[in-house]
């Protein structure tokens, strides 16, 4: 379970999906970096990501870790978005059998999991199709 | 002159049709949905709530309205489903659009009038000048108990309006609100579903507030029922709406546009602005749109709207209300519904 600080540190990208990316080669980060990999450039500009992309793979999770028993069994999958950027995450409001590589789906919203029946609720990105 | 900027809608795909809930309860299904002129509901899927549609919603009409989130000076959700009873919904929702930090947030809640509040206040801040624009929202998830007459009805949904004097699709000419002290409908604190009144939710609750905020604007603003395309008042069941019309001489068709209940179910705090955001979608420049919310407790909020000529330019730009509500649809069963809507006790 995300503790409130680190559930907090992270609201940029699991909220607004900030990124960013070197001015120098263009590559995209997500979470954002502070220093390019490929070309060591310490100049990177705020980015976002794409909210569309498709199905890149996924899988059924039937036995998840504890605090994700309650949504059980759920998908969750890789990403491309349209920006190239790959990115995991649940696939929700799909039936199983629909799912699909190549899928076109779409950010949403969503709760991603809420600490017991008194913890805080915890917010962000799943993919749903389009 | 201020006004809507930018609007959105939205709704769940999931739906349960009246006939499904009938026949756990043994309840006779075709008087239900003669009685309610109602055919199914929305039923948000279990990870959505009051904060994660008002956050759908708002995106919708941040496309629309075209602007920078970090000039919206107010973000407002109203709300009967809040998901926490001491932390702001309002947070989340501007944190998620980035319009943070200077932005005033507040919560509303007054049964299903919540929406228009923060609409009304969103406007008010613009037309002072406090702010250049402003969003509010209605949002809810509400929940009847089960086997009650609510449970056919209470839906999930919500609709966003951004206010500016700038760029607008629709010019608000009026506002007018009328409220007694009403307890037809309440939920105490701790109490899982609300109590109604029956009967008693009927003539001196819905038909007194709203026909007292229709005849009231209308008044103010020196119009009758005929000077307006459309007309949407608030949709507890597909009912309550027509009888309204019909006692303040409004035709069936200017009632039917933004009429979405008998697929919908009411959407609290969503119904009546939900109900506007269908009629934006197909309205033409210079149509003239009277909207009257109503709230139990009781009041209700009303708004003479009129569209401009930049209406049609915005009306592709994000999902039409009609297409959510009629694609992608699934139906569950009683069981799969219980379930999502938490109403099955497990282990701890
Ligand atoms: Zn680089």
């Amino acid at each position: 379970m995300p503790t409130p600080s680190r559930y907090w540190r992270e609201i940029p990208q699991r909220y607004r999906l900030e990124a960013n990316a070197c001015k120098s080669c263009g590559i995209k980060f997500f979470p954002p970096r502070q220093i390019c990999p490929e070309c060591g450039n310490k100049e990177l500009e705020p980015d976002k990501l794409a909210e569309k992309g498709k199905i890149l793979t996924y899988t059924v999770i039937r036995v998840p870790p504890h605090q994700f028993v309650d949504q059980a069994p759920f998908a969750v999958g890789i990403v491309e978005l349209e920006d190239g950027v790959k990115l995991t995450g649940q696939i929700v409001d799909c039936d199983f059998e629909d799912l699909k590589i190549g899928k076109e789906v779409k950010i949403e919203f969503r709760k991603i999991s809420q600490e017991g029946e008194s913890g805080i609720l915890c917010y962000g990105y799943k993919f749903v199709p389009v | 002159m201020e006004g809507i900027v930018g609007y959105g809608a939205y709704i769940p795909r999931n739906r349960i049709k009246v006939e499904e809930i009938a026949k756990v309860w043994g309840a006779d299904a075709p008087s239900y949905k003669k009685g309610l002129m109602l055919e199914e509901k929305s039923v948000p899927s279990p990870d959505q709530d009051t904060i994660t549609m008002a956050v759908e919603a708002s995106k919708n009409a941040l496309k629309r309205a075209k602007i920078d989130p970090l000039e919206i000076g107010a973000v407002y959700i109203g709300s009967e489903s809040h998901p926490y009873a001491v932390k702001p919904s309002g947070t989340v929702l501007a944190e998620a659009l980035g319009a943070i930090p200077e932005v005033h947030t507040a919560d509303f809640e007054f049964a299903c009038k919540a929406g228009t509040e923060g609409m009304f206040v969103a406007l008010g801040l613009v037309k002072s000048g406090f702010i250049k624009y402003g969003l509010g929202v209605g949002a809810d998830t509400s929940q009847g108990a089960p086997g009650d007459a609510l449970e056919y009805s209470a839906a999930a949904g919500a609709a966003a309006f951004i206010f500016g004097k700038e760029n607008i699709v629709a010019e608000i000419h009026e506002t007018y609100a009328f409220m007694t002290d009403t307890p037809d409908f309440w939920r105490r604190e701790y109490q899982y579903y609300p109590q109604h009144g029956g009967r008693f939710t009927g003539d001196p609750a819905y038909f007194k507030h709203v026909q007292g905020a229709a005849l009231g604007i209308m008044k103010k603003a020196g119009m009758e029922p005929s000077d307006f395309t459309y007309v949407i008042f608030h949709q507890p069941n597909g009912k309550f709406p027509f009888r309204v019309g019909k006692m303040l001489g409004f035709k069936k068709e200017q009632i039917e546009t933004g009429w979405l209940v008998n697929k919908l179910g009411n959407t609290y705090s969503g119904s009546s602005p939900l109900g506007l955001t269908a009629v934006l979608d197909i309205a033409k420049p210079g149509d003239k749109i009277l909207l009257v919310s109503y709230g139990s407790g009781a009041g209700s909020d009303a708004f003479i709207l009129e569209a401009t000529k930049r209406i049609e330019e915005v009306q592709d730009l994000a999902a039409k209300t009609r297409s959510i509500l009629e694609k992608n649809k699934k139906y569950l069963e009683y069981g799969e519904y219980a379930k999502f809507r938490r109403k099955i006790r497990k282990a701890e």
